[in-house]
């Protein structure tokens, strides 16, 4: 017991010793790693290509592994740049690599959002994950604000007396609160009477809904028929 | 209740004391965390046209054929239901009312007979597509609501320690406070040799910019302040970049600590 409160006593010098000592060691790991490997270090430094993956199924761990560090959706165009290869190879490597992944039907999932791909979590685990990290859904728009929204995404660019046009009541506050959820974005002027700012969705839109692009957006003349019931 | 009140076609407003039901909703008041106000919520009317396609249904009548009188004597009511109640009634709904009340006066009317042929359009037909429009917006949002409803069951992987450490991923006000400054400093030791004052303004500005990032998707903010030639114009570049940075139109780049701000299109 003695001893051991010493050492915690003597902990702050300890440390910086440690700390010393394992640069020393790891200085010298480095050293000899280099001399057996032959510096290869070295020569990706000397702007030395990085070779391609040569498999397709070494093309396929090396886009999962690029996905995964990304904390933003990956574009395919960002995964070619970084493999130096051409686009279409990538992105008929990245839906194969969904599409087996996807089937694996393990709690994660590979999803294509906003413009990029996403490791996520699947929907129906939420109540687990949740208990996980102690959250609860946050607030959810209301009625005003999600219709509002739902003007703006499907008539972009749209100035706010258009979307009173539509709605038939003024939307400033639904407005604002779009704005600071970072849902919409201002879009510029429109130059007509009284240059009225115009509106459109943001990138966070599409990722806080789930969308690959505004394309994937049902028509909404579609909703013209289910509405009626409602 | 409710139904009955809707299905009694006679106009017997002023007798019945202020019910509490209005067009099967029950009123109350919630507050905003957002703002001071208080809000009357009038059961989940969203505003004149909201209640409208409510009545509308309510009624079993046709959209493409609204009985105006007997629609405009429902939200006639309901107005009036909201001022017995001492509660300001929206401006936009008044204006619908009015607008029903025109209606309904111009159905009223016998139609001219020395009117030419093509000049008789259903006077409803303007309110008709109105509803029918917003009636599809209202339908989006619902697919919205369940959209976020699923996306907030979907967790994405948490943050690591790299992203926000990341130089390539972020540079500061400062960073671009300091490329601005070194640019102002040798552009004093310049001597300006133009006379004539050829005055961009911020629109320009903001234009100029957007083309040179546009054309070749990414645009070294160092060649593009340069292009400035006077302090005014300096300050108007600065000023487009945070505009287009605020506005997420652009976003910003460093390849390496201390290296130059590269402005690329946000996708």
């Amino acid at each position: 017991m003695a001893s051991n409160e010493e050492t915690i006593n003597q902990e702050p010098l300890d440390e910086a010793a440690l700390n010393e000592e394992a640069s020393r060691e790891l200085a010298a790991m480095v050293a000899e790693a280099e001399q057996t490997s032959g510096a290869t270090e070295q020569e990706s430094d000397d702007d030395e290509p990085l070779s391609s993956p040569q498999s397709q199924a070494e093309r396929a761990a090396v886009i999962e592994a690029l996905i995964y560090v990304s904390d933003e959706p990956l574009s395919v165009k960002t995964i070619a740049d970084v493999l130096k290869e051409n686009k279409e190879v990538i992105s008929e490597a990245v839906q194969a690599l969904a599409e087996e992944f996807n089937g694996r039907n393990s709690g994660l999932q590979l999803r294509e959002v906003a413009g990029g791909w996403q490791f996520a979590t699947r929907p129906q685990y939420h109540e687990h994950v949740r208990a996980l990290l102690k959250t609860r859904p946050s607030a959810k728009l209301s009625i005003a604000s999600l219709e509002t929204l739902a003007v703006i995404a499907y008539r972009q660019p749209v100035t706010v007396p258009e979307i009173l046009e539509i709605r038939g009541v003024q939307s400033p506050s639904a407005i604002k609160t779009l704005l600071d959820k970072k849902l919409i974005v201002a879009k510029g002027r429109k130059e007509t009477v009284g240059r009225p700012m115009m509106y459109g969705t943001s990138k966070d839109f599409l990722m806080q809904f789930g969308l690959k692009d505004l394309s994937e957006l049902p028509s909404v003349e579609d909703f013209h028929d289910l509405s009626g019931g409602s | 209740m409710n139904a009955d009140l809707m299905d009694d076609n006679t106009p017997k407003i002023s007798e019945e004391r202020a019910p509490l039901n209005v067009a099967g909703a029950v009123p109350h008041i919630v507050t905003d965390d957002t703002t001071d106000d208080l809000k009357i919520l009038l059961g989940e009317f969203e505003g004149p046209l909201d209640l409208l396609l409510h009545l509308i249904r309510q009624e079993h009548v046709s959209i493409y054929d609204i009985p105006v009188a007997k629609i405009t004597d429902e939200y006639l009511r309901y107005l009036r239901v909201m001022q017995e109640m001492d509660i300001a009634v929206a401006g936009d709904f008044l204006v619908m009312a009015a607008t029903l009340i025109e209606l309904k006066t111009k159905m009223l009317l016998p139609r001219d007979p020395t009117a030419p042929q093509e000049e008789e359009e259903d006077p409803r037909s303007e309110l008709v597509n109105q509803l029918l429009e917003y009636q599809k917006y209202k339908a989006a949002a619902q697919m919205l609501w369940s959209r976020a409803t699923v996306e907030q069951a979907v967790f994405k992987r948490a943050e690591i320690e790299t992203d926000k450490n990341n130089p390539e991923v972020a540079v500061g006000l400062f960073d671009l406070l300091k490329v601005f400054q070194d640019i102002l400093a040798r552009h004093k030791e310049e001597k300006l040799l133009e006379i004539e004052r050829e005055e961009i303004s911020m629109a320009e500005m903001l234009e100029r910019l957007r083309n040179m990032v546009m054309s070749s998707g990414e645009l070294n903010l160092r060649v593009f302040f340069e292009r400035a030639r006077s302090r005014r114009e300096l300050v108007l570049a600065f000023l487009s970049v945070l505009e287009l940075v605020r506005t997420t139109e652009v976003k910003l780049f460093q390849r390496e600590t201390f290296g130059d701000i590269v402005a690329r299109v946000a996708s």
